[in-house]
């Protein structure tokens, strides 16, 4: 097991699936992640993204299939698997028994590592815990324990960082400061994994994505390649006076239409907007401003998914 | 065998009781204590168990042991239960624990919180009545044992249940009942002949008769045969706690 071989991948998933009674949570997904990589994991609630995270901890059993971490079978070699592994867990938890200075104390520990002191300074540091060290968990904001979860899963510096949606309910001013220590450890060469239900937060971040919905992976591409997939984006016209009368070539493709203002969905292949904006014009529309709208990460995956209800996921998390 | 994981984890469980310790060590005793005022109040000089040995001496190995072994259950099997229902178990499974490992140190805690108790109640007893020591060795070696014992069998009842009132009904339709019909209270010489037979074949009794022979080198049965009883179960649970850990079950596919 040579570490420093850049081939070998950071996490790799062969064929693993998981059923839960009757419920398929994965179906046979196999895909790499690379040494380095920011990388994001997205799906609509219930795609089965925690799933998949808590079969790279080992916290649960897979029915099929395998899974290593920079080369440690999961289950084989779970000692180097784990060590290699940090997982910020989905759901907030902690231990109402100990100060945040202890639990991370004793996490160290847990990992081997006994006078880890200066490494969890600079984490109470980092996540702006320093002044709560000594507070009792229970005292701390919904926020303050995400931020001990994040510290918990890097006492042991491990290579490959896991954060199941971190800022779910975490406010924008922290959410920023987050992003800018988890992006700190990627420029330090750490492999991060994250899954999230802000997609701007993944378009923003990610080197490359993964679609996975109903357990089944859908894409995997670079942002790039996800954002210019040729899928479609849209042809905003502005007339000088109120649109009425559209083609009739045309009238499934409307997006939106309001007074002087109509929105076509195109596909970039096949369409030609010359030829769109002739035809409008042949229809007596006087076109005073032409734009083309481009799709968002969230309009590709709301096509891929079939889920139109992004932006409801979130409330309905608030709410579990 | 990672010693440092092992060690840390030993000491948070025990970090876990200390810190409450009015309810984990301090209630147990009052509790005991409360036993052997009543029982030896109302009984004393009634009832004769061995030669020569007051019914309230008699009593107090019985109680000692009750509580000792009643705490270290409590210990495995509420900790485990508490952070399987908080979720807060994830910490212990995250890192490279062996099933080993984990059982050491659940079994350590509760063999210190047995003990713990176990000593609190002696300490406040023997200015009650005098307590004679016969062999010190005895007392410890089933103190802990015994402890090892009900540690094992709470992290198996914590592994298997899922919510706190599960724990609560296996101690009081298992535990409890197998507790006070071990001997604690009397000789089980004292019963009819059916009830003698089926007394030894509850494994409690043995933990309790061989306690009570360290402190007055008399028992119902051969000390040796008791210590080798706990001998057995201690091993028959270890492989038992050591497997379900390894599998992960009930905790690993939560
Ligand atoms: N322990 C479990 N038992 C039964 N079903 C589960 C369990 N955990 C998750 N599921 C189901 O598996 C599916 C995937 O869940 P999850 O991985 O949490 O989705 P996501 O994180 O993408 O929202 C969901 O339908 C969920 O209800
Ligand atoms: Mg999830």
């Amino acid at each position: 097991m040579n570490k420093n071989d850049q081939a070998q991948p950071a996490i790799s998933l062969r064929g693993v699936s998981k059923r839960y009674g009757d419920l398929q949570a994965l179906s046979d997904v196999s895909f790499d992640i690379k040494k380095g990589e920011f990388f994001g994991l997205l799906g609509p609630n219930g795609a089965g993204k925690s799933t998949l995270i808590s079969a790279l901890a080992g916290l649960l059993k897979l029915n099929h299939g395998s899974i290593s971490i920079l080369g440690a079978d999961v289950e084989k070699d779970y000692r180097q698997a784990r060590l290699n592994l940090g997982v910020v867990p989905q759901e907030i938890v902690m231990d109402p028994f100990f100060t945040v200075r202890e639990t991370l104390q004793f996490q160290s520990g847990y990992f081997g590592l006994r006078n880890n002191d200066v490494w969890i300074d600079e984490l109470l540091e980092q996540l702006g815990l320093s002044d709560k060290a000594d507070a009792n968990m229970r005292k701390l904001s919904g926020g303050m324990k995400r931020r001990v979860l994040i510290a918990q899963a890097l006492v042991h510096k491990p290579q490959v960082l896991v954060l199941d949606e971190p800022t779910a309910g975490v406010d924008v001013e922290l959410r920023q400061s987050m992003w800018r220590f988890v992006r700190r450890l990627h420029r330090e060469g750490h492999t991060i994994v994250l899954t999230t239900h802000y997609l701007e937060e993944a378009e923003e971040l990610c080197d490359r994505i993964a679609i996975i919905n109903k357990g089944q992976l859908l894409a995997l591409e670079t942002k790039e390649d996800l954002l210019a997939r040729g899928l479609g984006s849209k042809l905003l016209v502005k007339a000088k006076n109120t649109i009425k009368l559209i083609p009739d070539e045309y009238r499934e493709r409307i997006a939106r239409h309001e007074g002087n203002e109509i929105e076509l969905t195109i596909h970039r292949d096949s369409d030609s907007v010359m030829d769109i904006l002739d035809n409008l014009r042949a229809a007596s529309i006087d076109i005073d401003y032409v734009s083309v709208l481009s799709d968002s990460l969230e309009d590709v995956f709301v096509r891929m998914t079939g889920n139109t209800e992004v932006s409801q996921i979130e409330s309905n998390e608030v709410q579990a | 065998m990672n010693w440092t994981a092992t060690f840390t984890l030993l000491s948070k469980e025990v970090t876990r009781w200390r810190k409450v310790w009015m309810q984990t060590v301090l209630a147990p005793v009052v509790t005991a204590l409360l036993y052997l005022l009543v029982f030896g109040h109302v009984l004393e000089g009634r009832v004769e168990v061995f030669p020569g040995v007051s019914y309230t001496a008699f009593l107090i190995p019985g109680l000692l042991m009750m509580t000792v072994i009643q705490n270290a259950f409590a210990n495995t099997s509420s900790s485990l239960i508490q952070s399987k229902v908080m979720g807060s178990i994830v910490f212990i499974l995250l890192p490279p624990f062996s099933a080993f490992e984990m059982f050491l140190a659940y079994i350590g805690a509760a063999i210190l919180r047995g003990l713990a108790v176990g000593v609190g109640v002696f300490l406040l007893a023997i200015f009650y009545v005098q307590v004679p020591v016969e062999n010190f060795f005895v007392i410890m070696a089933f103190a802990i044992l015994g402890s090892y014992v009900m540690g094992a069998l709470g992290l198996i009842a914590g592994m298997w249940a899922e919510k706190f009132d599960q724990i609560a009904a296996f101690q009081s339709f298992l535990i409890v009942p197998l507790t006070f019909l071990s001997g604690v209270f009397y000789s089980i010489k004292s019963l009819p002949p059916i009830w003698y037979q089926l007394s030894k074949a509850n494994p409690f009794f043995y933990m309790i008769d061989g306690f009570r022979y360290g402190f007055f080198g008399q028992s119902d049965q051969p000390v040796l045969l008791s210590l080798g009883v706990m001998l057995v179960a201690t091993a028959v649970l270890t492989i038992i706690c050591v497997n379900m850990l390894k599998s992960g079950y009930k905790l690993r596919d939560a």
